[in-house]
């Protein structure tokens, strides 16, 4: 394993470990999705994306949406491994009071760029910030971490067109296709496949990987910083509960439930896959 | 983990918050019994969820019926233009989502295809006002406001499980559009400790009073009623009147309660803006009756993220909070 890939390992492993400890300060929550892009989240926070830790609002960062607000957990625990928030902080998620809530939302974390909670809306703030940078000459890019989910709703797809139209090749979408949503298996919601190819009918690039292989997701992302032509794509095939099997083998649910005593086994069963 | 410097706060728990109090008496899923139930002896009534069925007590139906289910995915816009589509061949739609989705994202949905019509698709929204800690995308605290200004629509928010069992017949009865702010899960049990049955369009008065009347809907008729209880203990004398029906509103149980001398206190799990405070000054002031109304409201702000009863307590929802406004009044 390179120097690269093992380094980005480490920070999906403090990754998962935040989330694990903000979950069990609240209870419950959204651990599946957060243990499943971890991976992705080391890969954009610690190899891909250009900030400033101790200046969320440099002008010449790129910006990562998160559309997503109830990934927010996920968010934070990323957040906390790239030094934007202090780790200290991650207990209070949830709670009365604290800049982590449960939804994610701009006014209240810093580092986080949009406000989320009503799905569908990252791409479109996300092409009117590529606009607006490109118009600056700024380069920095524009990074939006949508669910399959949010495939669901038009404005995501009035989005993908206004990218497209406008030639915005520093606009990224990222889609975590964890093939679940509220009311159960995406495959049964409403069907989403084939979304590559939807992505290219409506003139994205579109990559698809295993979105918990660090070195396919690396290649990816380096693949995809070269093309500026048109905006971007990346389908990440995630697994919910990734890292800890407890939570792997469980019935997959949008909101997971944990007993009390199942934090420690899941925080010991990430240790032994690190070891592994 | 590292230990939390700071002693336990609340959480947020959105997905749990309920606003029932511990130990009340609760009925589970009442709309999707209900709407079972009737569906057993209509056969032209469906359902339709986008990705909340399971939220919205929507699944008690997809399972009782579920070839007349149908799930559109997470396409609010999609849903209440399907939804107007099956009413118009004739079907009875009962579509679900929150409260935030069927009134800001569906909205041009909702008027054109259904209310200007004036058909009967009935829109069915949990998580009206402030009943979830999860920030404003979630709190649909202006959903009345945005909806009483459409023509034809028939807005109902029901204070508890008796309520909503007694609504949905009468909803589906009525020949329009309808909106209903959906309580969900384990939703208290009240009104049928009063001589009550709900009636579309009218007003009920609860409990008489001679120093005080509560003009109130939704869920803080339930506050209401406890404050009423609490305040007795004082000497002070509360009339209840439920006016579950924001529109068409019960104007003239409305004159008839603020026609006294007694203190108007309105209250609603809404933005003091444009919700059940407003429609009732209107209605005094049309009618030339210049008495003083006091809002219980949601304050004209977005609000913050939290546990609910902590947000309850800190925008004047909570029991206390309506004692204690009452009392600086009469003080
Ligand atoms: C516009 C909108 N509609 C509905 C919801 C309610 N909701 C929250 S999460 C969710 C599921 C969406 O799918 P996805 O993000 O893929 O879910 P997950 O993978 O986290 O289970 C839904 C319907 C919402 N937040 N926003
Ligand atoms: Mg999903």
């Amino acid at each position: 394993m390179t120097e690269r890939i093992d380094r980005i390992r480490q920070a999906a492993h403090r990754i998962r470990h935040n989330a694990i400890d903000m979950a069990e300060a609240q209870g419950q929550g959204y651990i599946g999705q957060a243990l499943g892009v971890a991976d992705l989240l080391a890969v954009v926070y610690t190899d891909q994306l250009r900030y400033r830790p101790g200046d969320p609002d440099w002008p010449g960062r790129d910006r990562f949406l998160l559309s997503i607000g109830h990934y927010a957990i996920a968010l934070y625990a990323a957040l906390a491994e790239a030094g934007v928030i202090p780790a200290e902080e991650l207990p209070s998620y949830g709670s009365d009071g604290s800049r982590l809530p449960m939804s994610g939302m701009a006014s209240y974390t810093p580092g986080m760029e949009i406000s989320g909670g009503s799905l569908g809306h990252g791409l479109g703030v996300a092409a009117g910030m590529a606009l607006g940078l490109r118009h600056q000459g700024n380069s920095a890019r524009v990074v939006n971490l949508l669910s399959d989910g949010e495939l669901d709703e038009g404005s995501t797809w009035e989005a993908a067109m206004v990218c497209a139209h406008h030639g915005l090749g520093n606009v990224t979408a990222v889609v975590d296709v964890n093939a679940l949503q509220a009311d159960g298996p995406t495959a049964g919601v409403l069907r989403t496949e084939p979304i590559a190819d939807k992505w290219r009918a409506f003139g994205w690039h579109a990559l698809r990987v295993d979105g918990n292989d660090i070195p396919a997701l690396v290649d990816a992302f380096d693949e995809l910083h070269e093309h500026r032509d048109s905006p971007s794509v990346l389908v990440c095939d995630t697994r919910i509960g990734r890292g800890v099997p407890l939570l792997e083998t469980r019935e997959k649910a949008h909101f997971m439930r944990v007993d009390e005593h199942e934090w420690q086994i899941a925080r010991d069963q990430l240790e032994e896959g690190l070891s592994r | 983990m590292t230990t939390a410097a700071t002693p336990k706060k609340l959480t947020t728990s959105a997905m749990i918050a309920s606003f029932a109090d511990p130990g009340q008496r609760t009925s589970s899923a009442p709309f999707g019994h209900a709407l079972s139930r009737l569906a057993a002896e209509r056969p032209e009534i469906v359902g339709l969820s986008a990705d909340l069925a399971k939220y919205t007590d929507m699944h008690v139906f997809r399972e009782a019926h579920p070839d007349r289910f149908f799930q559109v995915g997470m396409a609010e816009q999609a849903m209440l233009a399907a939804a107007a589509g099956l009413a118009e061949v004739g079907m009875t739609p009962f579509a679900s989502t929150y409260s935030v989705f069927a009134t800001r994202r569906a909205y041009d949905f909702l008027c054109l295809d259904i209310a200007e019509p004036g058909l009967n698709v009935n829109i069915v929204g949990a998580l009206p006002g402030l009943t979830t800690g999860y920030g404003p995308s979630h709190q649909a605290t202006e959903d009345l406001a945005i909806l009483r200004g459409c023509p034809n629509l028939t807005i109902v928010d029901p204070c508890d499980a008796v309520d909503i069992e007694q609504a949905v017949p009468a909803l589906a009865d009525a020949p329009g559009p309808t909106y209903l702010r959906l309580l969900r899960g384990a939703v208290p049990a009240v009104l049928d400790e009063y001589d009550y049955r709900f009636e579309l369009g009218r007003a009920a008065e609860l409990r008489t009073g001679r120093d005080v009347v509560f003009i109130s809907t939704g869920l803080m008729t339930m506050r209401a009623l406890q404050a009423a209880e609490r305040l007795a203990a004082d000497h002070v004398d509360v009339a209840v009147l439920h006016v579950p029906t924001i529109k068409p509103l019960d104007r003239d149980a409305i004159l008839r309660a603020a026609g006294t001398d007694r203190l108007v206190v309105t209250l609603e799990n809404h933005t003091v803006i444009g919700g059940l405070g407003e429609s009732v000054t209107a209605t005094l002031a049309y009618a030339g009756v210049g008495t003083r109304v006091v809002p219980i409201a949601l304050p004209d702000e977005f609000l913050v993220a939290g546990a609910l009863p902590t947000l309850h307590d800190r925008y004047g929802l909570s029991t206390d909070a309506i004692v204690a406004k009452v009392r600086t009044e009469l003080s």
